[in-house]
């Protein structure tokens, strides 16, 4: 029943053309992106580029003021690396104690986490921006990175408390004879078993972080420490209808995570669907 | 040997049977303490003080007075305001119908025996990691008036049906949803593939020798077993797409005329750009009043059915 057959065949054709149709807009994409200024003008917009150039690229790369890429680039590269870390560190603590412990008062956390992650932003982002511009947290890459963590805390620590509840305990109680002490335990033992789980947390919420357009504008929209989604928003208001040094940016702000993805392809995907589980 | 926790044993007063002890230690209570205080300010301080802020007529600086429901008859007396309450609720179950059927739909069709799978997989996948806001900037070049859709009317011979696609009223509105559903069926469709990868191969050849077609096994052998799949990617999609932003600022802006505003453009525009933060923390309450009642609606009816 679910051998290989003409009518197989015929599905994955129709598939991949189904695809590859839904894949267009990436043609445009590059087609535009390397098309010269008098080109843009003179052809239609679907052509490709009789004379490829990387023009655009370097134009936007090169440009100074307040929406500088590169700058952006830099700031939206530490922002997330540093979510990242600190979503890590006490995402895993949190959830390992919450998993192992017997306590009622863990159960009580543990659903405190879950609701949060249902709890939308949009009400909380207001008190937030008040809150953290009365702290002077305002435009800066530190107060984004806490209100990040903070933010993206209760998935990290439901991905993170799932994993640990499956793991057998088997190795803590061998090392804990041995006298070992929590602290020595977690680190030497718990940290390099939960690597998958990691993995998972790092690529769902740094790819979270990364993307992130609304919160990023709110709090860092006009100040020295704009974001990739932000400078890029700026700037192709700017620009108007310069479509290819537009999709020159929509490109810059494409490859990191485009080329991470297609690296770690399969852990985005189990990482997704596990993830929503 | 620590304490796992710094509570004392309990008095001859309680007669609660006590949970059983672990053997040894499992890391200290006070290693979680950062992750709940981050979680309970971010989350639940900073909730409960938007819906405060909902009840008054603040401006971001200075005092404020309590007006009750002002806010709220403000917003259904508002034209724009009730447009954007609409227009969030039709890209919601919009995005939550395509989403749905197209990714089931990719997903049935990848499931077992095609050859390039896995790669027809990571390509279709492939706009989901991407930001949403650049994907948007993609599709404004393609609605374009001397975008790739006119251009391919044009090469139809089709110059009448030509249109301004995200400056026409009545049709931004379904671009947006194009671009919202062309970035997120893989998304979907991974949710699917996942469900499907639990139903066991024997169960569907059973019913085919039993004469079941094609359509019969789907309805009542594939898609029971794929329930839970349908209540995680039903209630993802609705709540993506009640709290769409991104799309409506690159490609309309809310334009044209406000025909493409939502809630969650209206919150950020009243809030950040007018600095009526009272007004606009009703918007976010109301907005995520809806949110709440309808992922607990969603749940309730994928629940129901065994």
């Amino acid at each position: 029943m679910f051998r290989y057959t003409k009518a197989t065949f015929l599905r994955e054709v129709l598939v991949w053309i189904a695809a590859l149709i839904g894949l267009m807009p990436f043609y445009f994409l590059l087609a535009t992106a390397l098309k010269p200024d008098e080109e843009l003008l003179t052809t239609t917009s679907s052509a490709l580029p009789s004379r490829p150039t990387v023009a655009n690229f370097t134009d936007v790369l090169t440009t100074s003021g307040d929406n500088n890429i590169l700058f952006s680039l830099v700031n939206s590269v530490m922002i997330t690396v540093g979510s990242i870390l600190g979503l890590v560190a006490f995402g895993s603590l949190a959830a390992y104690v919450l998993a192992r412990s017997t306590r009622r008062w863990s159960s009580i956390a543990f659903y405190l986490f879950l609701i949060a992650i249902i709890l939308p932003a949009q009400l909380g982002i207001i008190p937030l921006y008040i809150g953290a511009r009365t702290m002077g947290l305002v435009g800066t890459p530190w107060g984004m990175i806490v209100l990040y963590a903070g933010t993206l805390m209760p998935l990290a620590v439901f991905l993170y408390a799932g994993f640990f509840r499956a793991l057998p305990r088997d190795y803590e109680e061998a090392a804990a004879i041995d006298g070992a002490g929590p602290g020595r335990v977690f680190l030497r033992i718990v940290l390099p078993l939960m690597a998958p789980a990691t993995g998972t947390v790092a690529i769902l919420t740094g790819l979270i972080v990364w993307n992130d357009f609304f919160t990023a504008l709110i709090f860092l929209g006009g100040s020295d420490y704009q974001t990739l989604t932000v400078s890029m928003y700026y700037y192709v208001g700017s620009l108007v209808s310069a479509w290819n040094k537009i999709f020159a940016i929509v490109i810059i702000s494409m490859i990191p995570i485009l080329g991470f993805y297609l690296f770690a392809q399969k852990k985005f995907i189990q990482g997704f669907a596990g993830g929503v589980k | 040997m620590r304490e796992v926790s710094p509570e004392q044993g309990a008095g001859g007063g309680d007669i609660r049977p006590r949970r059983v002890r672990p053997l040894i230690s499992y890391g200290h209570w006070w290693w979680a303490l950062p992750a709940v205080l981050m979680v309970v300010l971010v989350h639940y301080v900073a909730t409960a003080g938007g819906a405060f802020y909902a009840f008054t007529n603040w401006t971001g600086v200075g005092a404020f007075d309590f007006i009750g429901l002002e806010n709220f008859r403000k917003i259904i007396d508002d034209p724009t305001l009730l447009g954007s309450l609409k227009n969030t609720l039709f890209l919601a179950f919009g995005f939550l119908v395509l989403t749905n059927v197209f990714g089931l739909m990719l997903a049935l069709a990848l499931n077992r025996t095609l050859k390039s799978r896995y790669l027809l997989r990571v390509l279709i996948f492939m706009p989901v990691v991407l930001s949403p806001l650049a994907v948007s900037y993609i599709w404004k070049f393609i609605f374009d008036f001397n975008g790739p859709i006119n251009q391919f009317l044009g090469w139809l011979g089709r110059e009448d049906w030509q249109r301004p696609w995200l400056a026409e009223p009545g049709l931004a509105l379904w671009a947006v949803l194009i671009v919202m559903v062309w970035q997120t069926t893989g998304l979907v469709m991974v949710i699917y593939l996942a469900g499907l990868a639990t139903v066991p191969p024997e169960i569907e050849e059973a019913g085919a020798l039993d004469g079941a077609g094609t359509w019969g096994r789907f309805w009542h052998i594939t898609l029971p077993s794929i329930r839970a799949s349908t209540a995680i990617a039903g209630t993802l999609m609705l709540v993506q797409g009640l709290r769409v932003f991104d799309q409506v600022m690159a490609l309309t802006g809310g334009g044209p005329g406000g025909a493409t505003e939502t809630l969650a453009t209206q919150v950020y525009k009243e809030t950040f750009a007018l600095s009526n933060f009272g007004f606009g923390a009703a918007l976010a309450l109301m907005l995520t009043a809806i949110i709440l009642v309808f992922s607990a609606l969603q749940q309730a009816a994928t629940r129901d059915r065994t």
